[in-house]
């Protein structure tokens, strides 16, 4: 799962049958620096998510999951949970590199 | 499965009925050597992982629902371990 922005709303009133009902938005995905990742999307909002809102999103087949009703629609992107607050630690605090050899993480 | 470490922690008031109680975790893949770190995602946490462990993430929707119990939980990534070491003899 991912971090993404909505950047605006998508409208479509010709979309699959199953798909009536469902707000599409325009999101950037981003990392967890909050740094824009690829270009534009459009999501799926089961959470009732405004323009500017900071969102989690699923991808792939777990993103039609994420729909009230109909569980097979052709939806690969979808806003699952508004973020109120996050903390990410800066890249220095910890080593992200394999080591050869034994390494002991607790 | 990889091997990430968790960075930081994300919380979500509003969000699908699958993430009640269930804490979403910001996670780092580990790279080789001399690789930039990239790619860093959200994970749903079943472990009782915190920032700075070195946690087993399994990337795939299926077994996250699964691991979750929950045939209809919108989750691609779960955390479902805590590495307590790794060994490697040698990296290509």
């Amino acid at each position: 799962m991912i971090f993404g922005r909505v950047r605006g709303v998508a409208i479509s009133t010709i979309k699959y049958p199953d798909m009536a009902g469902c707000r599409l938005l325009v999101v950037q995905p981003l990392n967890s620096k909050l740094e824009p990742v690829g270009g534009l999307q459009v999501a799926v909002d089961v959470v009732e998510a405004g323009e500017g809102d900071l969102c989690v999103m699923a991808r792939s087949r777990e993103a039609a999951l994420a729909l009230p009703d109909v569980k097979f629609v052709p939806v690969d992107l979808a806003l699952v949970g508004l973020v109120d607050e996050l903390q990410v630690r800066p890249d220095g605090d910890f080593d992200f590199t394999l080591k050869v050899g034994t390494a002991r993480y607790s | 499965m990889i091997i990430g470490k968790v960075t930081g922690t994300v919380v979500t008031t509003l969000s699908h009925a699958a993430f009640k109680h269930r804490r979403l975790l910001v996670v780092q893949p580990l790279t080789l050597p001399g690789e930039k770190p990239s790619g860093d995602f959200i994970a749903l946490d079943s472990t009782q992982a915190g920032v700075g462990d070195t946690v087993l993430v399994n990337r795939e929707g299926n077994g996250a629902r699964q691991v979750l119990a929950n045939p209809d939980a919108p989750v691609t990534s779960v955390i479902v371990g805590i590495v307590d070491s790794l060994s490697i003899p040698e990296l290509d």
